[in-house]
This record gives C-alpha cells, sequence and structure tokens, in this order.
C-alpha cells in the first residue's frame, strides 16, 4: 500500500484543481455570495426576531452565534457534494479514476487526493466565509481565521466517509438518501442554527455522534475567541473520524479500481 | 538477449468463482506489436489489466519490464502507455488539458509536458482542437487524444485495449495510421482485438484467445498457413442434404471443411480446383465465394465458432 499523503497525493489534487477552475466563475460567486445571503438572512432576519425577544444567544448576538454555525455546516455541505457524485463518476460515469490508476498513482493516492483537495476547498471558503462575517459584524476574535482551518478539518471529516462509501456503491440510487436523512439532519440540528439547550433533553447526547456538531463548537470557539479545555479532544474527535474513515476509503478505492 | 517486455507464465485471473484467464505463456519482446485476439470474454481485457499492473494476478508468474507489478506497480507503471476500451478522458478539460495534467501523474517537469503535449496533438492530428473541451470531440477524435495522453511519458510498453471498437471506419483507419506509425519508430504495441482485420493489419505475432485460454499462436500469415491453408471456399445450400453430399465429396479429395446449418466452410490451397471438383459431381451450392484465408477462418477451425458472435 502507497503512502497516506506524499507527492502522488499532490498530484490528484492538482487534478481536481484543474476541474475547478473550469467553474472558478461559478464557484467564486457562490463562495462569496453564499455567505452574504446566509448571514443577511439568518443574522439579520432571525436575529432581528432574537434580538426583540430573548436578546442574546449563549451570550452574544444571533449573527454572532450563527456565523460560525453556518461556516461548519457550509463546510459539510461542501464535503457531500464533492464526494459522492463525483466519486461515482470518477469510478464509473467518466471513469478518470481509472485512467490515474495507469500512472504511478495508486488508489489509496487518489482518495487521498479528492479528501485533502475537499478540505482545501472548505478552508477557502471558511476564509471568506470568516472575511464576510467580519465586515458584517459577526466575528470578533482576533483568532477567528482558524475557524477557516476547522471548516477544513470538517469537510475532510465528511469527505473521507463519504467517498469511501461512495466507491461501494454501483448507482447513486443510495446518494439523495443519504443527504436526506444524514446530512440535513446534522445540518439543523448540530447547534448550527440554535444551542443544542434547546432541545429535549433525550436527544441532546445524539450531538456527539454528529461531526459536524465538534466543528460548529471549534468554528464557534475561533470566532467569538472563547478558550476551554474540551477543544483539543473535540478536535481529535474529527482527526479521528478522518483517520477511521481513510483506513476504510483507501480499503474501498482499492478494492473497487484494482480488481 | 534482451529482457522480453512482458513475460507470463500459467498466468491466472480469477473472480470469484468465474476463471477469466485460465493459465496463459506469453512473451512480447521490444519493439514487436503483439496481439490478443478473441472474442468477447476471452480473458483479454483481464489479460491486459494484469499487465498494465492494475489488476493482481491469481496465480502465475509475471514479469512486466522486468519487474514484479506487485511489488514495483508503480515504477512499472511509470514506463507503460495504457489505452483503455472506454473513454476514461476528462471531458470537461480541453485537449490541452488532457494533457498537461496526466504528464503531471508522472510528476513530469510542466515546460517537457508542455513541448511533448503540442508534439503529440500534432502527431494525432489535434493541434486545431487544442483549447476545444473533450465532450465536444467525435469519438474517433476522444481514441486518438487518448493515444496522445498515453504517449505523454514516452512509454516503452503501448497497451491498448480495443484501440478501435466502436468507430466508424474511416475513424478506425485514422487511428490504424497511427498505430502503424508509432510500430515504425520502434514502439512496443501489445493490443487486444476482437477485429481479425485489424489483428492482421497491426500485429507482427498474436495469440488466439478463448475461455481465457491461448488456442493458438503465431504471425498471421503463419497461423492461417497453418491451421486454413491458403484459400476458403465458402458455399451455401437450400438444405443439408445437399450440404452433407457435398461434404463427401470434397471430403474424398482430402479437403477439410466447417460444417454449420446449410454452409460448409472449406479450406483448400486451391480454391477454383474445388469449385470445379463440385460441378463435375453435379452439385450446385446455393452460393458460393472463393476468398483469401484470414484470422476468422483460424479461429473457425480451432473453436468452432465465429469470431463475431
Amino acid at each position: 500500500m502507497s503512502r497516506w499523503f506524499g507527492p502522488a497525493t499532490v498530484r490528484v489534487i492538482e487534478h481536481q484543481a484543474a476541474v475547478q477552475r473550469r467553474f472558478w466563475r461559478g464557484s467564486v460567486f457562490g463562495y462569496v455570495l453564499n455567505p452574504v445571503l446566509f448571514l443577511a438572512a439568518m443574522g439579520f432576519g432571525v436575529g432581528g426576531l432574537v434580538a426583540e425577544g430573548s436578546g442574546k444567544v449563549d451570550g452574544v448576538t444571533y449573527l454572532a452565534f450563527v456565523t460560525p454555525g453556518l461556516m461548519a455546516a457550509a463546510a459539510m455541505q461542501t464535503a457531500a457534494g464533492e464526494s459522492l457524485w463525483p466519486v461515482m463518476a470518477g469510478m464509473k460515469w467518466l471513469r478518470t479514476y481509472h485512467a490515474m490508476i495507469t500512472t504511478p498513482l495508486g488508489p489509496a493516492d487518489v482518495f487521498a487526493g479528492i479528501v485533502t483537495w475537499t478540505g482545501l476547498r472548505a478552508t477557502a471558503g471558511g476564509l471568506v466565509f470568516v472575511a464576510v462575517g467580519a465586515a458584517l459584524g459577526g466575528v470578533r476574535s482576533p483568532w477567528a481565521p482558524l475557524a477557516a482551518g476547522v471548516a477544513g478539518l470538517t469537510a475532510a471529516a465528511f469527505a473521507a466517509p463519504l467517498a469511501a462509501f461512495a466507491a461501494t456503491q454501483e448507482t447513486d440510487a443510495r446518494f439523495p438518501v443519504i443527504m436526506r436523512v444524514g446530512i440535513v439532519p446534522l445540518f439543523l440540528f448540530s447547534g448550527t442554527f440554535f444551542p443544542v439547550a434547546q432541545l429535549p433533553a433525550v436527544l441532546r447526547p445524539a450531538r456527539f455522534a454528529s461531526p459536524l456538531w465538534y466543528g460548529v463548537e471549534l468554528a464557534r470557539a475561533a470566532t467569538l475567541g472563547r478558550w476551554d479545555p474540551t477543544l483539543p479532544v473535540k478536535a481529535a474527535v474529527l482527526v479521528a473520524v478522518i483517520l477511521a474513515a481513510g483506513v476504510w476509503g483507501r480499503r474501498t478505492f482499492t478494492r473497487r479500481l484494482v480488481q | 538477449m534482451t529482457t522480453p517486455l512482458v513475460e507470463a507464465e500459467g498466468l491466472v485471473k480469477r473472480f470469484g468463482d468465474l476463471v477469466a484467464v485460465a493459465g496463459i505463456d506469453v512473451r512480447v519482446e521490444a519493439g514487436e506489436a503483439f496481439g490478443f485476439l478473441g472474442p468477447n470474454g476471452a480473458g483479454k481485457t483481464s489479460t491486459m489489466r494484469m499487465i498494465a499492473c492494475v489488476s493482481p494476478p491469481s496465480a502465475g508468474r509475471l514479469r512486466v519490464l522486468g519487474m514484479d507489478p506487485l511489488r514495483d506497480g508503480p515504477r512499472i507503471r511509470a514506463r507503460l502507455g495504457v489505452v483503455h476500451q472506454e473513454d476514461t478522458l476528462d471531458l470537461e478539460l480541453t485537449v490541452r488539458e488532457n494533457l498537461l495534467i496526466f504528464g503531471r501523474y508522472f510528476s513530469l517537469p510542466r515546460p517537457v509536458i508542455r513541448a511533448r503535449a503540442d508534439e503529440l496533438l500534432a502527431f494525432v492530428q489535434l493541434t486545431d482542437r487544442a483549447d476545444d473541451r473533450v465532450d465536444a470531440l467525435s469519438g474517433g477524435m476522444r481514441r486518438r487524444l487518448a493515444i496522445a495522453r498515453a504517449l505523454i511519458n514516452e512509454p516503452e510498453l503501448l497497451l491498448l485495449d480495443e484501440p478501435t471498437t466502436g468507430l466508424d471506419p474511416q475513424a478506425r483507419h485514422l487511428v490504424w495510421d497511427r498505430l502503424h506509425e508509432l510500430k515504425a519508430t520502434g514502439t512496443t504495441l501489445v493490443l487486444t482485438t476482437h477485429y481479425m482485420d485489424e489483428a492482421e493489419q497491426l500485429c507482427d505475432r498474436l495469440v488466439i484467445m478463448d475461455g481465457g485460454r491461448i488456442v493458438a499462436e503465431g504471425s498471421p500469415r503463419d497461423l492461417i498457413e497453418r491451421h486454413v491453408g491458403r484459400e476458403v471456399v465458402d458455399l451455401r445450400f437450400t438444405d443439408d442434404t445437399e450440404r452433407d453430399a457435398a461434404l463427401t465429396r470434397i471430403g474424398t479429395d482430402g479437403v477439410r471443411a466447417e460444417v454449420l446449418p446449410r454452409r460448409l466452410v472449406a479450406y483448400t490451397d486451391d480454391g477454383d480446383r474445388l469449385v470445379a471438383g463440385l460441378g463435375t459431381a453435379g452439385l450446385h451450392p446455393a452460393a458460393m465465394v472463393v476468398r483469401r484465408a484470414g484470422l476468422e477462418d483460424v479461429f473457425l477451425t480451432l473453436t468452432g465458432r465465429s469470431l463475431e458472435e
């Protein structure tokens, strides 16, 4: 088996970047427009209602509360979009992965490359989010740029298991189910839009099973500049998810491509 | 003597209970054009995948460029070119971008890739399409681009899986033309095909595969002369009684024939003489063609089946 990360991984990232470059106008538009729209709607719209009611959420304005939540959730969305259908395309529809592995690259390099690329894209998206958030007044701490790194880590924690899974599938029939039953509930209930404390007590522990919750917690700590001793543990959980899914994905990619 | 580029002994590929390749011996020397000819399901593609080091052999011994594919896969693949049966191009990228990106997989420096890309685009006659997206290209152009892409690392061995399947006749001739050019400049080619004309056109030497086994090996001329003879007389009858009468008649001359429903395919060195003999005996087939023997006839003789079923 090849290395987890090395020059071969970078070659795959170069490919992903070349494909992305064809669509850069569209994606830059999305990178900037999405945060602006979401922060405007949630921060000012919902935030205005909150200000009239309880005033603050978790001790800060609603805009400041929701900005890191939306940032981490956007990273998850990016990962879901990059790791299901595009992987099926590489394996089956366009078969570009089959071309890659006729070169010195191997299946594990392809897997590591697309997961890393997704992490990098989400990091870039996170930086834009931090900038837009700062401009709108939702980001206060000098530590906020770290939240972009959290976005990258969160994206990788989704990209790795989703790509690993996609490699086991013959069709994309289950992908919409994953989006509806997996991604959408996590998006809504991982402390993204409201504190988990608002949930009924029986449901609250479920947050520990959501990789997004760890990402939201870490991003929020960064944008609000709040340190607490559980943060390294939360970061370690995301890393553990990436490593465990890495073991799985290296295996499923190899099994699918090298027969 | 130099090391063969491909050397297989007792090579086997199994998928669960299915035996795709049932123990084959193959040697490909530098500079030759070597073919695997056979019908679909004969094990050609499985063999190619093993040689391309993207499919571990289930049993047997395989050396490619003198190395072990299991241990040295990436090092071997760095010196191979592979053209797949189906398109594996990046459709959303331009023709040139496909070459530039692929060159990077071999960690070649960008200026080197750019120079080679220009040469290769000229070689496959796609220079004027260099900045078009691949999804705008015809099937024949895509195949030529796939060949150009497989040459970006200046491979010592070019593997082509069914290089002209699905192409129209004109596009096929353009591909053949390019492959002849590569042959002439000394590139070693290994290709699979189920087209006899392709095998006869391109291959110096070939093996005929059927059911995962090699049933014959040699140059196209060699195989035809050894297994069939120079000419083929293809006879059609209105019923099988007439056919059997003709079979008995030609059998007395020691001519061998393949018996098919209302049809005889007779192998001889003198077709006209056979036809004259049938006339003398008062036998008049409904249709009759005398032609040069080809690899199709070799396949029919060896397996009792037609290649293009």
